[in-house]
């Protein structure tokens, strides 16, 4: 009897640890991958930075050059995305959270929403570029932010949603209660303490687009030269490095993952900061 | 909300006061209608995405009908257009992601929510969170020059050698050793969704209530016993709904497919030979289709690709739901 | 209050963030080829320090050059495939060539230096279908005695994207290969049997450079720039040639431009001892009646500007620059067909 139950006790131990080391193994391996990436990217990167990269044009192959125009164009776009994107969707999550939070049309935009969030972004691309692109005739800088700001959009819904559940009734009805409106309520109670998280979300938002290849290619194409017109086909980071990693020029190469260097180090710089900014405003309210 | 503070207006008599009640009454009616617009507007962006692909691929739909689906045709000169090259390969490529991720995944979640010690999860956790925002551009540009050299110098020789003998799966595993293909594809997008749907299934594996736990290990089980019978059970369906948002992501990648997948249209059964997924032909070929039919079928591409992920997304948003409205009852 | 504060500080800066962001003089944009890409933005480099104006030019294909031109969103298209004249008048495009190059294939074969591999049309067919799969085939020992070469397998290396290339290409193995005619046929863009695509001619350059055993078509200033190894051809009059500014050009003479309606003329397979016989020219479309006839106007400056100063430059890169006969006779063509 005792022996077959210490067997059995044996047995369910050895399975657990044969389990539970998978799963270090596993947590292992994904990490190795990730670190692999990573470790490419800063080395190759850093190794590729040099002054010029910040103050020099994209370069004809074989000449020296930098980035400058890629990287302009990028942060007009991606602002430009953001002034588009971020007050419809700051608008839009007021709507889910106060307006219409246990409604069956709620409800469906929450859901679309979500959908909306993770759609593939060459889609999006495509349906700037019929909508945009194909109407007015020309690959324009404005085209590829408002792809961008469709991007933008959900995310800001959802954390803006989010964030405004979160802050408690209380508040809500002590403000209307005393006979201020609405609007005001919303503008200077609510998002005031919902403010942290909804620049958490704007952040992340930015931080997505910045990194946004595909639904570029077909709005702001790209420009060799530096241009503040958004009428005009528009250079930004992820395209050029796009192009230039699939040439076959060293220089190119290099150019590419300076660029990738520079871009990862943004959206993790954006993460740090959004994380930050909620732990900050947790601590302050706990 | 409206109506209460209708009701104080009627309540109040002071005529200034009054004249207040009703600018601000007018006032919210039109912040209403504001974010009410905007909400309205995240409906019409998708619908309008899904209606102007509907639209701008209604020519290769009635040219090719059914037939769209089921031809294995990409030939620009004669106007003949099939879906079913980047249509397979997408399927494969986000297959073989999904077989190596979801195993990976499930393995980290366990490891941060049971296994490792306290001090060691949150910062493992948040680094496999900052990762998953790391632009899909870099994993293919890692992949086509990092990755692809090692695949195509010793992986691609072994798996030719070793699986490559073996009758029937073999093929699968045969072919010359490029580096770049399916396979290569499959894996790259694993390594992209791995921090992706492990952080979904170590939030919904917190969720678990701890006394479920506790009673579980008093009764002296052990660490596996307790994610087996009670975790996973527990949150079986968010499980399935985080898995799904990984696919509907893998589907619809494009940048680091594009790199390393060799944009051919080709049907193969080898995973080692290039192939083509909906994303990267449109990627490569939008801007360059010289005829309205060659760029119909690019539109119509994207719209299959469009509804395949509203049904996966869907199905995750539905799955997850389930797991939080269960949640909710207890 | 120090939010209104804050609000007219972001509204300033939105201001002078709108202002940045408008006015300044419309750049020109060009898209299409990829063949003429490196020539073509040293050229603009050049133009842009010396007058100022920027040419744009992204390399997008011969096919997106094509499409884009004919949908109005760059003010010139650029295209290695010539349109027909009845093409161009459905769509009321002017066509004039810009520089003549060569396509060339390239290998990656251990032991295999540049121009030491002899090919011929027919055994590029036959590679090009699958049908010759390994490195050391009699077919291509045989006209290679000196040279060992292993057992490799051959990795076929194609253009994914509609391309100007891939249609000189085809256009040659189409004309000395009956069986590539009738199966696969020529286009900016074929059904190809075998192979990987990659895109634009730097897309199969880099794949080719990656991929041991490979062999792809590039334009000539992209094998020699990457240090690849070119292979020599086997032209229309028996001989093996090197690929060449000089090639090109011995297949350029033969053109005949004079009687050619709109430039309509492909140049490969040409006869001659000395002719490459891949040697491609390179086609600029614009409207005939562009809706913006200014930024039309500079985009032809520019190309009068890079065949007065350019041609220094196009050599080095290995083009052939437009003989002098031609330019002139490509801008009595501009004012007889284009109004601005």
């Amino acid at each position: 009897m005792s022996t077959t139950s210490e067997k059995l006790y044996r047995n369910r131990r050895i399975k657990n640890a044969i389990a539970l080391s998978l799963s270090g193994a596993a947590a292992l391996f994904g990490l190795f991958w990730l670190v692999w990436i990573l470790w490419t990217t800063l080395r190759t990167g850093i190794s590729a930075m040099k002054p010029g990269l910040f103050t020099q044009m994209t370069p004809p192959p074989g000449s020296d050059g930098g980035l400058a125009n890629a990287l302009f164009g990028s942060l007009v776009m991606s602002v430009v995305a953001i002034l588009i994107g971020a007050p419809i969707g700051i608008a839009a999550g007021t709507y889910l959270a106060e307006f219409a939070r246990k409604k069956p049309i709620g409800e469906a935009i929450r859901f679309v929403n979500d959908i909306l969030l993770s759609a593939p972004s060459i889609v999006l691309g495509l349906f700037v570029y019929t909508l945009v692109v194909h109407t007015t005739g020309h690959f324009s800088g404005w085209a590829g932010s408002l792809a961008l700001a469709l991007i933008v959009l959900p995310v800001v819904v959802r954390t803006t949603d989010e964030m405004l559940q979160l802050v408690p009734g209380q508040m809500r009805e002590a403000a209307l209660s005393l006979g201020v409106p609405q609007w005001k309520v919303t503008l200077q109670v609510l998002y005031r303490s919902a403010l942290p998280g909804i620049v958490t979300g704007i952040l992340l938002a930015l931080a997505r687009i910045s990194g946004e290849t595909a639904p570029l290619l077909f709005t702001a194409l790209n420009n060799q030269y530096w241009t503040a017109d958004m009428s005009q086909p528009m250079a930004s980071v992820p395209v050029v490095i796009f192009q230039y990693a699939m040439s076959p020029y060293d220089s190119w190469h290099a150019l590419a993952w300076a660029g990738a260097f520079v871009v990862t180090v943004f959206v993790l710089l954006m993460s740090l900061l959004s994380r930050a900014i909620l732990l900050r405003n947790k601590a302050s309210h706990d | 909300m409206a109506a209460s503070s209708s009701a104080l207006s009627n309540a109040t008599i002071d005529s200034p006061a009054q004249r207040r009640n009703t600018r601000d009454a007018r006032a919210d009616g039109l912040f209403r209608w504001i974010v009410a617009s905007a909400g309205l507007f995240v409906l019409l962006a998708l619908l309008g995405a899904a209606l102007s692909m509907l639209w701008g691929g209604r020519e290769a739909f009635s040219t090719f009908g059914f037939g769209f689906l089921t031809s294995t045709d990409w030939d620009a000169v004669n106007h003949k257009f099939g879906a079913l090259v980047p249509i397979y390969g997408t399927l494969v490529t986000a297959l073989i992601a999904m077989l190596i991720a979801v195993p990976v995944s499930f393995g980290i979640a366990l490891f941060l929510t049971e296994v490792a010690p306290n001090w060691l999860r949150g910062p493992v956790a948040a680094a496999i969170e900052l990762l998953a925002g790391i632009p899909s551009i870099i994993y293919g540009m890692w992949g086509l020059f990092v990755f692809v050299p090692v695949m195509g110098e010793y992986v691609t020789p072994w798996l030719n050698d070793h699986l490559g003998k073996i009758p029937g799966l073999g093929a699968l595993f045969t072919g010359p050793p490029l580096g770049i293909g399916m396979l290569t594809a499959g894996i790259v997008l694993a390594i992209m969704v791995i921090p992706f749907i492990s952080s979904v299934m170590r939030e919904v594996f917190l969720t678990v209530p701890m006394r479920l736990k506790e009673s579980a290990y008093a009764l002296g089980s052990t660490t596996t016993e307790v994610v087996w019978d009670i975790v996973l059970p527990y949150t079986r369906s968010a499980v399935i709904g985080g898995v799904f948002l990984g696919l509907g992501s893998a589907l619809g990648e494009t940048m680091a497919v594009t790199f390393v997948l060799g944009n051919a249209h080709q049907l193969t059964a080898s995973l080692l030979m290039p192939g083509n997924s909906i994303a990267a032909t449109i990627a490569n070929e939008f801007t360059e289709a010289d005829s309205d039919i060659y760029r119909s079928s690019l539109i119509a591409l994207g719209f299959l690709l469009f509804v395949v992920t509203f049904f996966v997304l869907a199905g995750a948003k539905w799955m997850l739901r389930r797991m939080a409205r269960a949640e909710g009852e207890k | 209050m120090y939010q209104s504060i804050q609000t007219r500080l972001a509204v300033a800066g939105l201001a002078a963030f709108i202002g940045a962001t408008s006015a300044q003089a419309a750049d020109i944009t060009g898209a299409g080829a990829t063949f003429i890409y490196p020539i073509l933005s040293k050229w603009s480099d050049s133009y842009n320090n010396k007058t100022g104006n920027k040419i744009n030019y992204q390399s997008i294909g011969s096919g997106g050059g094509i499409a884009q031109i004919k949908a109005g969103t760059v003010t010139f298209g650029s295209s290695d495939k010539p349109l027909t004249p009845a093409e161009l008048h459905d769509a009321g495009l002017a066509q004039f060539p810009s520089v003549i190059g060569g396509v060339v294939p390239v290998v990656n074969v251990e032991g295999v230096d540049p121009g030491k591999l002899k090919l011929t049309g027919p055994l590029l067919a036959d590679i090009f279908q699958g049908k010759i799969t390994k490195w050391n085939d009699p077919a291509i020992a045989q006209i290679n005695g000196d040279l060992k070469l292993s057992d490799a397998a051959i990795t076929v290396v194609h253009r994914s994207d509609g391309s100007g290339t891939t249609f000189n290409f085809v256009n040659y193995l189409s004309k000395v290969s009956p069986e590539w005619k009738s199966k696969v046929g020529e286009g900016t863009s074929v059904q190809w049997p075998v192979g990987v695509g990659g895109k634009g001619n730097e897309g199969v350059a880099a794949y080719v450079k990656q991929i041991k055993g490979s062999i792809g078509y590039v334009e000539l200033a992209y094998a020699l720039q990457n240090k690849m190894a070119y292979t020599s051809v086997q032209n229309s009059a028996g001989k093996f040639v090197q690929p060449s500014a000089d090639s090109f050009q011995a297949a350029a003479a033969s053109a005949d431009w004079k009687n050619a309606k709109d430039f309509y003329l492909v140049i490969t397979n040409a006869p001659g001892e000395n002719s490459w016989p891949i040697t491609a020219t390179n086609f600029i479309l614009v409207y005939k009646q562009p809706k913006n006839g200014a930024a039309t106007q500079s985009a032809l400056d520019f190309f009068t500007w890079a065949w007065a100063e350019g041609g220094k430059q196009a050599e080095e890169l290995d083009y052939v620059p437009l003989p002098k006969g031609l330019v002139d006779q490509i801008e009595s063509y501009w004012k007889t067909e284009i109004k601005l």
